[in-house]
């Protein structure tokens, strides 16, 4: 077992120096396969911040119950209790007509229709964060609500939370393809890279196997040769989208603040990154396996 | 027990070819033994059953009393461990110094570096190389290269010592002192196999001769006096 970790330690020590002792070729083969991991990585933290800026919405549709202008306290709570014994509200919040009105006055776009508005025109309303669930279950539900006394209008936004949601499905799908696409290539790439590799070393090898090395034991340096490659690579994407992220922040952040918004392209968590990171290393890996695998069967003695 | 045995080895290679042909012969374990021959005699496949590096199409094979032919590929690299192989074309590694050419099996077994470092040395120093463990090969003679290649195949204490024409390619000095070195390693219980085409040579260090020709075992001698082939 010692001897086992032993020459793991060594086989990732060794394959580190050797990368370093080619210095040039190594970079070549970094970047070329970091371009090609940056793109669905870009794409798919685009995708991730176009969630984010979907905000709760794209997560919970919403229903809007808005009240007649002469409804009473009293409506108002026969109104919410109903809502809160449907199964598919979530949340209920009130939204008073003065706290609409409050709403208003502070959004930029609408600000001064609000100040020249004499008396408040608001009805009060209840906004109610819907289980995600059947859409046909959902409309039921804005039926009933509307045939309730004092409410006038029942408001159901899941049409676009729909379309939105089917674009992002559709945007994670392309993303999917092109990453699915890309990492063959990566895969191919890092085969080929320990191909040469392994033609190099062919006589090392050779000798190996006739002095009692095992298949695993000449496997070993190149396997992690391939993941070192595709984690170095990984990083390096990572690099590419955070720089580019920090360009389009400037612009970003402009045409945010227009809107009265603040918002930012960030990056995915630290655990999904470490995730694409591995994702990126296990794809070097499988690489350089195919590859070992299929040449040491070929001109290694059993 | 005898280190190595043969029973009816039949080596036939795809074109038909037959390189050993129904060859029986044993070497008992601590003997000096060469196998004497001819170019094509069949020497080298014979050696090259010992450690699997090519299978029998017919026969039994034992290493030590192992059915070499039964092996899986997951055993035959713990049966490579077991043995010293001096190779015909040497095999040095000429991107690495004599130090670490005679490391590799150790390497190759998982050996912990200073204990390796230890044995290294001691091969080096048994066959005369001590002084030249930082020579890369390509600086090293014909006779010293062999002499690598012999530490090399000591390092890790095999039982049994194969060597194929290891004085070739040498004059009758070189080659009386790698046959020593061989001898030396005899002495001490190594069970030493030497296929060689030279006469003198095999009756002089060996106390076992087989004599192969176009694969079949022609003669076997013991301690000088033939016995049944």
């Amino acid at each position: 077992m010692r001897a086992w970790l032993r020459h793991h330690r060594q086989s990732l020590a060794g394959t580190a120096w050797r990368l370093t002792r080619t210095p040039g070729a190594t970079a070549l083969n970094v970047v070329a396969i970091a371009v090609a991991l940056a793109l669905p990585l870009g794409a798919w933290v685009l995708l991730a911040n176009a969630q984010r800026l979907g905000g709760h919405t794209a997560g919970y549709p919403q229903l809007s119950v808005f009240l007649a202008p002469e409804a009473s306290r009293a409506d108002a709570a026969r109104v919410e209790a109903a809502l809160r014994q449907a199964p598919a509200a979530r949340r209920v919040r009130f939204v008073s007509k003065d706290e609409a009105l409050a709403a208003l006055k502070r959004s930029e776009a609408m600000n001064e229709i609000a100040a020249a508005l004499g008396a408040n025109p608001l009805p009060d309303a209840f906004v109610v964060d819907l289980k995600p669930g059947d859409p046909a279950a959902v409309e039921r539900l804005a039926t009933e609500l509307g045939a309730l006394p004092k409410v006038a209008l029942v408001q159901l936004d899941a049409a676009w939370v729909k379309r939105l949601d089917a674009a992002l499905r559709l945007g994670a799908a392309m993303v999917a393809i092109l990453a699915s696409l890309l990492g063959v290539g990566m895969v191919a790439v890092t085969f080929n890279t320990i191909r040469l590799q392994i033609l190099t070393q062919r006589e090392e090898i050779e000798l190996a196997r006739l002095i009692g090395a095992t298949a695993a034991y000449v496997r070993r340096p190149f396997v992690y040769q391939g993941a070192l490659i595709g984690l170095a690579s990984g990083l390096v994407a990572l690099g590419l989208v955070a720089g580019s992220l920090r360009i389009l922040n400037v612009e970003v952040g402009r045409l945010a603040a227009s809107y009265g918004a603040d918002f930012r392209l960030q990056l995915p968590p630290i655990g999904d990154l470490a995730a694409m990171l591995a994702f990126a290393a296990a794809l070097g890996w499988a690489g350089a396996y195919l590859s070992v695998s299929r040449h040491l069967s070929r001109f290694a003695p059993h | 027990m005898p280190a190595i045995s043969f029973n009816r080895v039949t080596r036939r290679y795809a074109d038909g070819f037959e390189a050993l042909r129904a060859a029986s012969f044993g070497v008992e374990a601590g003997e000096f033994a060469c196998l004497l021959g001819h170019s094509g005699a069949g020497k080298t496949t014979a050696l090259k059953l010992i450690p699997a590096i090519e299978r029998a199409t017919s026969g039994v094979v034992l290493v030590n009393g192992q059915n070499v032919g039964a092996l899986g590929p997951a055993a035959v690299p713990y049966l490579r461990r077991s043995l010293g192989l001096v190779f015909q074309d040497q095999k040095l590694l000429h991107d690495r110094n004599a130090f670490d050419n005679a490391a590799l099996p150790l390497a190759v077994c998982g050996q912990p570096p200073r204990e390796a470092a230890r044995r290294v040395r001691a091969a080096l120093d048994k066959v005369g190389l001590r002084e030249r463990e930082k020579s890369m090969p390509i600086t090293l003679s014909g006779g010293e290269q062999q002499r690598l290649c012999i530490a090399r195949a000591v390092v890790n204490r095999p039982s049994i010592l194969l060597a194929d024409e290891p004085t070739a390619n040498l004059d009758a000095a070189a080659a009386s002192d790698i046959m020593e070195i061989f001898r030396s390693f005899n002495q001490v219980g190594v069970t030493v196999l030497v296929a060689t085409h030279d006469l003198a040579l095999a009756e002089r260090f060996a106390t076992r001769v087989v004599r192969l020709d176009h694969g079949r075992v022609v003669e076997l001698r013991v301690a000088g006096q033939s016995v049944a082939a």
